[in-house]
């Protein structure tokens, strides 16, 4: 077996080594009724030859060449240069540990340490964590976070954040004894922040932007009003790509910023692995959960970098650390350093240019179709669009000819029965747009 | 790490069970942390501090500190008011390991009840204990 | 030191990344634009983000240099203890990459994704058979997030109970994750100590164990490589008052197929995809940590749970009883494939051999090595065992002193500093992937650190020598932070 390098004679001289006869007596100190006396009960191995059969036959039941989702809600498709595939191959990013030995560490330390800087700068804040699990998991961090920083009881999500983002702070919640409250929403598709001051003990408040139905929420209004409660204003985001165009959180007041990077340069793959981001001001650098790298220099003077501040970390503090997280998303990191590195400023700018332009070009046509727009409050790439009654046939024929439509919101916003939000990338041409026009319309 | 012998322990102040000390200075009472914790601890790089006005127990937890691996809790002496913090100690947390009995000082405290100072231990009762946990 | 492993060797240095490029260089092919520019409000745009303007010969040259400054397991040994660092196999990359999984959005109809529901749906039952089990949720995206799920489908049942209790029982030889998941769920970590064999015993869980503890969270083998010879009265004693048995299974690289932790009296436990079913550690994550119930616990998993219906997969959200989410989607499907991989190329009787092997090298290193270091537990060990730097303190040379001067031999040091029952740690786990020989030149090494602590301590004091940087200042970079350039 090729990953297993023991010959019979190693096997021998070893167990010589170790004064035993046999492979089974070196688990003498089992107890024999914790002992398992049947095989497991799992499939036959299967030759590298058989494994890549079997797999693609597998992947043979998915989407395949000529699949168009308009589907965003959290997850984007974005093109990812090969270049930053080729880079992530690289075994030595790969195969290595978390650099707790910083000396034989340094790709990662400064790779890592590079992530944190493009991170901060993007989202316009002064320090960025090393990466968490998810947006959604960013989140529920961002607001205990704010909660340990307060020592108030009580955060305020808005409805618009991603329903998905909610219900994963609602369960991190659920053991504590804090509140969390929702803000509903205003026609025009944005936060409705009136209630803000009825609400006290408020540790923070979140607003997502672009929100949940593709709306870019005026930020710069909401940490004002936020603010005004004594309260953190946590700004999140599903769509990273947004700040290569929109004015970022960090420069309209944001205390602390969360999301998901997954946009920058990590394929969709069904929803798993992504990249939460937080990032907050250095007035808070030692409440933030996660790792952090930061730079140094070495007994000869010579730059280099370790991970610190790992007093926070549950390694050290246990049951009293900011979190407990140990391993992060590190590779994901990684891959969003590369895409952000090769993207450049002038390249994020065009490439967010082009999504949002792009998803403008959709819905000019679905209007000029004839189908309502129901938010007219500017959108990213994404937008929310009102199919007719019984759309659902032409929705089941556009499945069979492997397009979709769009992401129904019934299931989340039951009030919005008919709505369907529609995501626009760089990856949609103006043909396969102008298609699903035609398609929808017919 | 040094041996007990080489400790410095003066005799103008009293000790607690966990190394902090306290110094009676007219009417009020400055605590710090003493030389063996700060020599066992280490290169401290980060001492948290209460805010001037809060008010605690004998034996509640009033600060932490930190070295690059570590973090000790500390509770405060003698119950009463937080009246002074030192500042310095934002930028220069490494004052604890150069002067723990001066420059390295935690915090100022207007006392409830002097009579607590009493049973803190002497130096001389901190080198015994120190001497019988070796 | 000529037949070291360790050498030199030209690497090359390299600035960081906004210290390079030119004002509109960009490594990015940008698609065609196919639409006109449409108008956006000056007060919604920025200015860009202040992100550097590199070629793509640029990007690749700074990461390719970069990568060289790291050691990986596909350069060499990683003894590092409780991580189960073994080989992670290639055609496990090949697999998570085929695009048709890499490319599926997660909210399309599932009709259209039958290929990756099958997967998840055979790996949960994959797991579940390995550790003895009844169900399994692949959503939670680290280890970590496995204890916080498992606490959180502990406080779930205490709830459904209509009895909350406060308390969780912790070892002392316990990971740092496991109290800081049981603080994050509410709970209070009631600390009980290992016995002088470095395992529990039933008389001392049974003197903490009450009414008001919800359970216990035990790491099975322990972090001292020792197998909890007393699981069955420990778990006897916790489900007699009422309480939960949750193992961290971290450490399960040692008994696949020798026990299975379901019939041995735990309810509930977490499995690193990242550690025993081989799928790469990435500098840090992602891994994965799917948790494994008895059927008690099974209404209170995560949603969506994956279902068949009528031969088809599909994503089930009707379960009222559930904690609810981990993570926004499904769980690290991209790690996933790879564990799949795995365990359908070693098959039921390959598993049971990496245990064995596993076992055997952690044995064999730790006979080798017992009169070179301090071995506080002389017991025959699983797959890692705990020596300390005791031998080395009269030479004043310590573990962060002999593990440093490792690298300078080419292997990257075992775990120190933890358990933090046994002063001065150091915890190898060599894993079933590494040779007898690769294992003799490890133990040779070592010798020959032992010998230079004797001989010449101040070498050890001032170790790495070979690496691209000396020993660094963390106290430095503790005191003044620089978190970004």
């Amino acid at each position: 077996m090729r990953y297993l390098p023991h010959t019979q004679e190693d096997i021998q001289s070893m167990l010589q080594a170790v004064g035993v006869d046999h492979l089974d007596h070196l688990f003498s100190t089992i107890p024999r009724d914790c002992r398992l006396k049947e095989a497991l009960d799992l499939p036959a191995p299967m030759t590298e030859w058989e494994l890549n059969d079997h797999m693609d036959a597998l992947a043979g039941q998915m989407p395949g060449p000529g699949h168009q989702a308009f589907v965003g809600a959290g997850r984007y498709e974005h093109f990812i240069p090969e270049s930053v595939s080729y880079l992530l191959g690289r075994s030595e990013f790969v195969t290595s540990y978390t650099p707790y030995q910083p000396e034989m560490s340094q790709g990662t330390l400064q790779a890592i340490y590079e992530y944190q800087t493009l991170a901060a700068r993007l989202l316009g804040m002064e320090v960025a964590t090393a990466s968490h699990y998810d947006g959604a998991t960013a989140l529920a961090e961002s607001l205990l976070m704010a909660v340990r920083i307060t020592g108030r009881k009580r955060v305020a999500l808005s409805s618009l954040i991603h329903p998905l983002y909610r219900q994963t702070v609602q369960t991190y919640f659920a053991p504590t004894g804090y509140d969390a409250v929702e803000l509903p929403y205003l026609p025009d598709g944005s936060t409705d922040l009136s209630s803000l001051s009825q609400l006290d003990d408020l540790a923070g408040v979140a607003v997502q932007s672009p929100n949940f139905f593709g709306v870019i929420e005026d930020l710069q209004r909401a940490g004002e009003e936020i603010h005004k409660t004594g309260a953190l204003f946590i700004s999140c985001f599903t769509e990273a790509l947004a700040y290569g165009l929109l004015k970022g959180p960090g420069a309209q007041g944001a205390d602390i910023v969360c999301g998901e990077g997954q946009s920058l340069g990590i394929p969709l793959s069904y929803g798993g692995p992504g990249l939460g981001m937080i990032a907050a001001g250095k007035a808070h650098m030692r409440k933030l959960p996660g790792r952090l790298v930061g730079k140094t220099t070495d007994l000869e003077g010579r730059l280099g970098f370790v991970l610190t501040l790992a007093t926070r970390e549950q390694h050290i503090r246990r049951e009293k650390a900011t979190s407990n997280i140990c391993t992060n998303n590190s590779l994901c990191a990684l891959a969003a350093v590369m895409y952000m590195a090769s993207l450049g400023k002038t390249g994020m700018r065009e490439l967010a240019l082009l999504n949002h332009d792009k998803a403008e070009y959709m819905k000019s046509r679905l209007k000029q179709a004839g189908f309502a727009i129901p938010f007219e409050r500017p959108t990213f790439n994404e937008f929310v669009v009102e199919f007719p009654k019984g759309f659902e046939e032409t929705r089941k024929r556009l499945l069979e000819k492997n397009i979709v439509p769009g992401f129904a919101l019934k299931d989340f916003y039951p009030e919005l029965y008919d709505h369907y939000l529609v995501c626009v990338t760089e990856t949609k041409s103006r043909e396969a747009m102008d298609a699903l026009v035609r398609e929808v319309a017919a | 790490m040094k041996e007990i012998s080489e400790l410095n322990l003066p005799e103008d102040v009293r000790y607690a069970e966990d190394h902090e000390w306290a110094r009676i200075e007219g009417d009020i009472v400055r605590v710090g942390l003493d030389d063996y914790a700060q020599d066992q601890l280490g290169d401290i790089v980060f001492v948290e501090l209460p805010r001037v006005g809060a008010k605690f127990q004998k034996g509640d937890e009033f600060a932490t500190v930190e070295s690059v691996k570590a973090v000790v809790e500390c509770y405060l002496p003698v119950s009463g008011e937080i009246i002074g913090v030192n500042q310095a100690l934002e930028d220069a947390p490494e004052l604890v390991n150069q002067s723990p009995y001066a420059d390295g000082w935690f915090v100022e405290v207007r006392p409830d009840d002097l009579s607590e100072y009493e049973t803190l231990m002497t130096a001389g009762q901190c080198l015994e204990k120190l001497k019988g946990a070796a | 030191m000529n037949d070291s492993l360790g050498t030199t060797g030209l690497i090359l240095n390299e600035p960081l990344l906004w210290e390079k490029g030119k004002a509109g260089r960009c490594g990015f092919s940008l698609p065609k634009r196919d639409v006109d520019p449409s108008p956006l409000s000056r007060e919604l745009v920025g200015d860009g983000p202040d992100f550097p303007d590199l070629s793509e010969v640029d990007v690749v040259r700074h990461y390719t240099r970069l990568s060289q400054w790291n050691f990986g397991v596909d350069t060499g040994m990683y003894p590092l203890g409780s991580c189960t660092m073994k080989y992670n196999p290639k055609t496990n990359e090949r697999q998570a990459s085929i695009p048709g999984f890499s490319g599926a959005h997660p909210l399309i109809p599932e009709s259209l994704c039958q290929g990756v529901l099958q997967v998840m749906a055979e790996l949960e039952v994959h797991l579940a058979e390995i550790t003895g089990m009844d169900a399994a949720t692949l959503q939670p995206a680290a280890g970590a997030h496995g204890e916080l799920t498992g606490m959180l489908l502990i406080h779930a049942w205490h709830q459904k109970k209509g009895a909350q209790r406060t308390r969780i029982i912790v070892p002392d030889t316990a990971h740092g994750t496991n109290p800081a998941s049981v603080a994050l769920c509410g709970y209070r970590p009631v600390p009980v100590a290992s016995d002088d064999q470095g395992i529990l015993s039933a008389e001392a869980v049974a003197g903490v164990m009450d009414e008001d503890t919800a359970g216990i969270m035990i790491t099975n083998p322990n972090t001292l490589g020792l197998f909890e010879e007393n699981i069955l009265e420990i778990a006897r004693i916790v489900h007699a008052k009422g309480g939960l048995v949750y193992c961290d299974g971290a450490n399960m690289n040692a008994v696949m197929g020798m026990v299975k932790m379901g019939k041995i009296g735990v309810d509930v436990m977490h499995l690193n995809l990242h550690k025993t079913f081989s799928t790469p550690h990435g500098g840090g994550g992602p891994g994965s940590g799917p948790v494994c119930v008895k059927k008690e616990l099974e209404p209170f998993l995560p949603v969506p749970r994956i279902v068949k219906q009528e031969g088809r997969y599909a994503l089930d959200h009707d379960r009222p009883d559930s904690i609810g989410r981990l993570q926004a989607f499904y769980g690290n499907v991209g790690v996933m494939l790879k564990a799949y991989s795995y365990i359908r190329t070693m098959g039921p009787e390959g598993l049971k051999k990496v245990s064995q092997l596993a076992v055997l090298n952690a044995n064999y290193i730790k006979e080798r090595l017992k009169d070179t270091l301090h071995l506080p537990y002389d017991r025959p060990c699983m797959h890692e065992c705990v020596f300390s730097d005791k031998f080395q303190a009269p030479h004043h040379v310590t573990t962060l002193d002999m593990a440093k001067r490792l690298m300078d031999y080419g292997f990257h040091p075992p775990t120190v500093y933890f358990p933090l029952v046994v002063a001065g740690a150091i915890m190898m786990e060599p894993t079933e992937t590494e040779s007898k020989e690769d294992l003799d030149s490890y133990i040779a090494a070592l010798k020959a650190i032992a010998e230079e602590a004797r001989t010449d301590p101040d070498l050890l004091h001032h170790a790495p020598r070979k690496c691209k940087v000396r020993r660094l200042d963390e106290t430095a970079a503790a005191r003044k932070p620089c978190l970004a350039g």
